[in-house]
């Protein structure tokens, strides 16, 4: 099974992390240069990604359409799922960036024992995704928190509206219980289902790993042992800051779960997790379907040299006349 | 490149988004130092060593209010013989008698709001409610 060698990976990766950061030396390039690098490369690598898929033209409207097109005015059409329109091509991308309306369609099929081959909606791909992704984003907005000073008003909202239940103490965040469920869930499909599994690559196990490594030391740091949280928000600080310092005892986890941030971060553009760039440039989802009310001219077609039948009669027009042939303009 | 001003806006987008820290921090100026804590002027130990109050003061006042407010256990004994009431008021204030001083400036640093200041009155200098007869003796 390819996850193993996705997994052998993260697993020394967390050996070379968990020795590094027991040391003076290992912190200070964990809590230092690696993350300056990995966010160096995630920048500059998302940019050349994104620039280079903008770079390719895209001279027709590629539509794969959910509804019926725009034509005479009398029949309806759809124009959130066949957009005529740049708005309501903006509109499906707002749909598919924030509720992923596109995995919403999701089918599965399945050979029923009776030999029949059945295909049914399956919607739990969709929920985990959603709650994988809008977890993973309140996460990163909490974390604003140790980048700020003053924190924004919006940190302190969020943290109340996610620790709604104070089930524990220090309370229980219900985004950390969510993402590692979905995370799970993400995990679980491709293992246990034999058709994903044989699909699946490393690159589809790997940052579920890293993923899943991350949200582990996190919950670990926040709910069992704990870290010396000024001390981290100190390192961040100085990080944003440009002012890189190394506060002494903050706990081996932080460097671990700082480590492997890191990673993910210089993974990303490298990676299938670039659709985070990549949705927005998808051309099925961001163009108008208009292909037929507007002339849309291919910027490769060669020059074409044309002589028109009207011009042809032009230059033979006194041999024309003499042969008696009718001519179109006499 | 086709689209090319969408394209290249969007990017400026993310760029300005993912940099929030960096250019938020700057406007505000300045490179924020860690809180320093006001200590007790008369009193050098607490209930526990201060790394492991650091780390679990929490949980320490959770099942502090679980064996008061539950079992109405409210006194124990430390290892050097003081005795110890369950108390956020009278103990720990009654020695860290200025919350702006000492609680709040950890708790703002890393916006923590803990609920403890929903019930619990927030005391004007603690050494008096100390002297009424809680905190440690």
């Amino acid at each position: 099974m390819r996850a193993w060698s996705a997994l052998a990976i993260v697993v020394v990766l967390l050996g070379v992390a968990w020795v590094a950061s027991g040391t003076g030396g290992g912190q200070a390039v964990i809590g230092t240069v690696i993350p300056y690098l990995a966010v160096a490369l995630f920048l500059a690598g998302m940019v050349a990604r994104v620039i280079g898929w903008a770079r390719s033209p895209v001279p027709f409207r590629i539509t794969t359409t959910c509804g019926q097109q725009r034509s005479l005015p009398w029949i309806p059409s759809a124009t959130l799922d066949n957009p005529h329109t740049g708005w309501g091509a903006v509109r499906r991308m707002v749909l598919e960036v924030l509720l992923f309306r596109s995995l919403f369609r999701n089918t599965r099929s399945e050979l029923r024992p009776t030999e029949r081959l059945v295909y049914e909606s399956d919607k739990v791909l969709w929920v985990a995704a959603l709650a994988f992704h809008w977890s993973f984003l309140v996460i990163l907005l909490r974390h604003l928190r140790f980048f700020l000073e003053p924190i924004p008003r919006l940190v302190p909202l969020l943290e109340t509206v996610d620790g709604f239940f104070q089930l524990t103490v220090p309370t229980l965040f219900l985004t950390d219980a969510l993402i590692v469920a979905a995370l799970l869930y993400l995990l679980g499909r491709r293992v246990l289902n034999v058709q994903l599994r044989y699909l699946s690559l490393a690159a589809d196990y790997f940052p579920l790993f890293v993923l899943l490594t991350i949200a582990t030391t996190g919950i670990l740091m926040r709910y069992v042992t704990k870290v010396d949280l000024v001390g981290a928000k100190e390192l961040a600080m100085g990080l944003v800051t440009f002012h890189p310092v190394v506060p002494q005892g903050i706990g081996t986890l932080f460097f671990v779960h700082l480590f492997f941030v890191s990673v993910l971060f210089a993974y990303f553009p490298f990676s299938k997790l670039v659709h985070m760039g990549g949705v927005f440039l998808s051309p099925t989802r961001n163009l108008a379907n208009n292909n037929r009310a507007r002339r849309h001219v291919s910027p490769w077609n060669p020059e074409v040299k044309v002589h028109t039948y009207e011009q042809w009669e032009e230059e033979f027009r006194d041999k024309l006349v003499a042969a008696g042939i009718p001519l179109d303009k006499e | 490149m086709y689209d090319g001003g969408k394209i290249v806006a969007g990017l400026v987008v993310f760029l300005v988004l993912v940099t929030v820290p960096v250019w938020l921090n700057a406007l505000a100026g300045g490179t924020p130092r860690a809180p320093e804590l006001e200590l007790p002027r008369d009193e050098s130990r607490c209930v526990e060593p201060a790394a492991v109050m650091r780390a679990t003061h929490m949980e320490l006042l959770d099942t502090w209010r679980d064996s008061v407010v539950r079992s109405d256990d409210r006194f124990f004994t430390l290892e050097d013989g003081r005795r110890v009431e369950r108390s956020l008021s009278r103990t720990c204030l009654g020695c860290h008698d200025r919350k702006d001083a000492f609680c709040d400036r950890c708790h703002d640093y890393l916006a923590v709001s803990p609920y403890c200041w929903d019930c619990h009155v927030i005391p004007e200098g603690g050494t008096a409610l100390a002297a009424a007869g809680g905190g440690v003796r």
